[in-house]
């Protein structure tokens, strides 16, 4: 029952989130509908028992790229006038793009009622009483640990390269000196005065 | 087997790993100051992973449940590909401080390491997921080297060019991995194997088969996917230029030998047709190619499409003999090709500029003699002209040719060599016969002088005497792979 009620909040929330961030005026409302849609359908993924997805739903579209958009719809500054004025004329090709959508989506729904593809050679087959998270995790840091570590190592090159082409040393850069400013005392930046009524100070 | 057993047999990447690792710490601090320290480290580094080879990481067979080999032939492999990676960096840090405006940085070193880490795996891969992991992380580090001058726009020119082509391979090559990965239902060599030995074999694995191939002739840079070569070799800096005609020529060889041996060796007859087109494409192509060029890195990228060309006619054998004659065509390969460079390196104008135009090379018979002497033992030996150790090297993948019934490969590859040799020798007819350029700046290193003598010496007639040794250990190592 507090499940069939959770599906449907979820795949409501789903559904009314997703019409708002296409219909919202605001771009940047529009962006915050789309966060809201993806934690909802993070949601629906815990509920048919796919919480790895679920996680990288939240993780990865609501952390990083929903932020991101974010980013770029609040620093650029976008017409989204301009963009919705060309709304009749691509109207038939999204027209067309949504029946094909909608086509895939059932004949994906049929294969998938009459039984998934049986894959030939499983390099590790299911195991049905492991939580797919700890499915995952036994696979990566053990068969494909090598493969994993080498994966990291290509992302630390990415980033090494990124440095070593763009860094350069700038002078005039007034930067912090953490241990300076620690090191400072009161008696170095402040001095007491008494000055005269009247004579004014020397600064 | 033990997680403990497992990582044993992968030492030497761990220790190339764990070594960049803490010098990329240390450069972070030091920054410019430590770059000769973090070089000669680096090479020491080099030298340690060699000696990891000994024990179980030649020999301990599967490692990860079929991801990872160690056998004679990764142990081979990755010993030419460290010395070559050694030597890349030594012969670095004077080209970069001759050279104005940019200044060798730490990261150098620790890039060629990472990139050594990476292409051990490809020498190691039995399974498409670590070659392509494997393949990644010398590419990347690759194209960062390309770009390293960063105030030269040619270099960054080869860097962004390395980059866009590398990038279409290497996505050209997951096509295939996925055609095949989905068709035979395994990533590991074994079991596509299997899926190719099968009676009624599909369609889908005939094209897995031709992309993964091109996709690998992009990275040996083959006829037909060498057009990247020439620009990428003319504008990386030099030493980085040496570094990739070298030991990334050697690790994507030692891929495309394991993919065409242990993963599709049951469909030699389909992956021949194209390494044989490959073959005498790249060793017409470079060679012909060759004849106009004036830059002599240009010059020195298509020799070394030419040479691919006949390292892929022992591939093409596709037995034992014809591994073994790869391995060894290898070898000489990258001693004459390191040695060409560390010659390109000598050439600077008073100024401590550096020159790369062929015409500078007028008789450097008469202003350096031993120089000219070393250059024209390189060229010769590239030749294929006896009795120095590239004619042997030739004569090996031809017999492994004829003793696979492949005559017309070997003849039309025989009758080839001899275009290519007139290139080779238009070098030392310039370098002896003609009037003297003005002379270039005399500040030689030790090191460099003493690397030049020594490649000079292996390809030399005194070289015969690493036959016998060298041919029992590629041998071995093609013995690995059957």
């Amino acid at each position: 029952m507090i499940q069939a009620i959770a599906f449907y909040l979820f795949a409501i929330m789903v559904i009314v989130s997703g019409a708002l961030t296409i219909t919202s005026r605001n771009p940047v409302h529009a962006v915050l509908w789309l966060i809201l849609a993806f934690f909802n359908a993070a949601g629906l993924m815990v509920l048919v028992g796919a919480e790895f997805i679920a996680m990288l739903l939240v993780i990865v579209y609501v952390g990083a790229v929903a932020v991101l958009f974010l980013f770029v719809v609040m620093m650029l500054n976008v017409d989204f006038a301009e963009l919705r004025a060309g709304f009749a004329r691509y109207a038939a090709i999204g027209l067309a793009l949504a029946i094909a959508l909608a086509a895939e989506v059932m004949i994906a729904f049929g294969a998938w009622s009459a039984g998934g593809i049986q894959l030939a050679r499983r390099a590790a087959p299911i195991d049905p009483g492991v939580s797919n998270i700890a499915a995952i995790g036994q696979l990566l840091y053990t068969r494909y640990l090598f493969v994993f570590e080498g994966a990291g190592l290509v992302l630390l090159v990415a980033m090494i390269g990124a440095i070593v082409l763009t860094h350069r040393e700038r002078g005039g850069v007034r930067g912090q000196n953490v241990a300076r400013q620690i090191a400072r005392r009161p008696q170095d930046a402040t001095r007491n005065t008494q000055p005269v009524v009247g004579q004014g100070i020397d600064l | 087997m033990s997680t403990s057993a497992n990582l044993l047999m992968t030492l030497p990447e761990i220790v190339l790993a764990v070594g960049a690792l803490a010098l990329m710490l240390v450069s972070a601090w030091g920054g410019q100051a430590v770059t000769r320290a973090v070089s000669w480290v680096s090479v020491a580094v080099l030298i340690g992973a060699g000696i990891a080879l000994i024990g179980p990481a030649s020999s301990g067979g599967e490692a990860f449940g079929g991801l990872y080999r160690a056998d004679a032939f990764a142990a081979f492999c990755k010993v030419l590909i460290y010395g070559a990676s050694a030597v890349a960096i030594i012969l670095a840090p004077r080209f970069f401080t001759r050279t104005a405006g940019d200044d060798l940085r730490p990261e150098y070193p620790v890039l060629i390491l990472l990139s050594a880490a990476g292409m051990g795996m490809m020498a190691s891969a039995s399974d498409l997921l670590t070659l392509y992991v494997g393949l990644e992380l010398q590419s990347l580090a690759a194209y960062v080297l390309a770009s390293f001058m960063r105030q030269d726009t040619r270099s960054a020119e080869a860097g962004l060019k390395y980059f866009v082509l590398g990038a279409l391979a290497s996505g050209i090559l997951l096509y295939g991995i996925s055609l095949v990965y989905g068709f035979s239902g395994s990533t590991v060599f074994d079991q596509i194997a299997t899926a190719y030995s099968a009676t009624g074999q599909s369609l889908g694995l005939t094209f897995g088969l031709v992309f993964i191939f091109a996709g690998i002739a992009f990275k040996i840079a083959a006829v037909p996917f060498h057009m990247w070569t020439p620009d990428v070799y003319e504008g990386a800096p030099t030493p980085v230029t040496a570094f990739f005609a070298s030991a990334p020529k050697v690790a994507a060889m030692a891929m495309a030998v394991r993919v065409a041996i242990e993963a599709m060796g049951p469909a030699t007859d389909q992956w021949r047709q194209i390494v044989i087109f490959a073959a005498l494409a790249s060793i017409i192509l470079g060679a012909v190619a060759a004849i106009g060029q004036s830059n002599i890195k240009r010059l020195l990228a298509y020799s070394s499409i030419n040479n691919v060309g006949f390292v892929l006619v022992g591939l093409a054998a596709g037995t034992e003999a014809g591994i073994a004659a790869v391995l060894f065509y290898l070898t000489v390969y990258v001693v004459m090709t390191l040695g060409s460079f560390l010659v390109v390196l000598q050439m600077r104008d008073a100024a401590g500029q550096p020159v790369e135009t062929i015409a500078s090379l007028s008789g450097l018979s008469q202003t350096r003699p031993a120089l000219a002497l070393a250059l024209a033992i390189f060229m010769f030996s590239l030749a294929g002209i006896p009795p120095l150790l590239g004619f042997n090297a030739k004569l090996a993948v031809f017999n492994a040719a004829v003793g696979a019934g492949l005559y017309p490969l070997a003849v039309a590859g025989f009758v080839a060599s001899v275009i290519g040799a007139y290139y080779y020798l238009r070098i030392v007819k310039v370098m002896y016969f003609d009037d003297p350029a003005p002379e270039f700046h005399k500040d030689g290193s030790v090191a460099e002088g003493g690397l030049i003598a020594a490649a000079a010496v292996f390809v030399s007639p005194i070289g015969w005497v690493l036959l016998a040794p060298l041919g029992v250990l590629t041998l071995s190592a093609a013995h690995s792979l059957f």
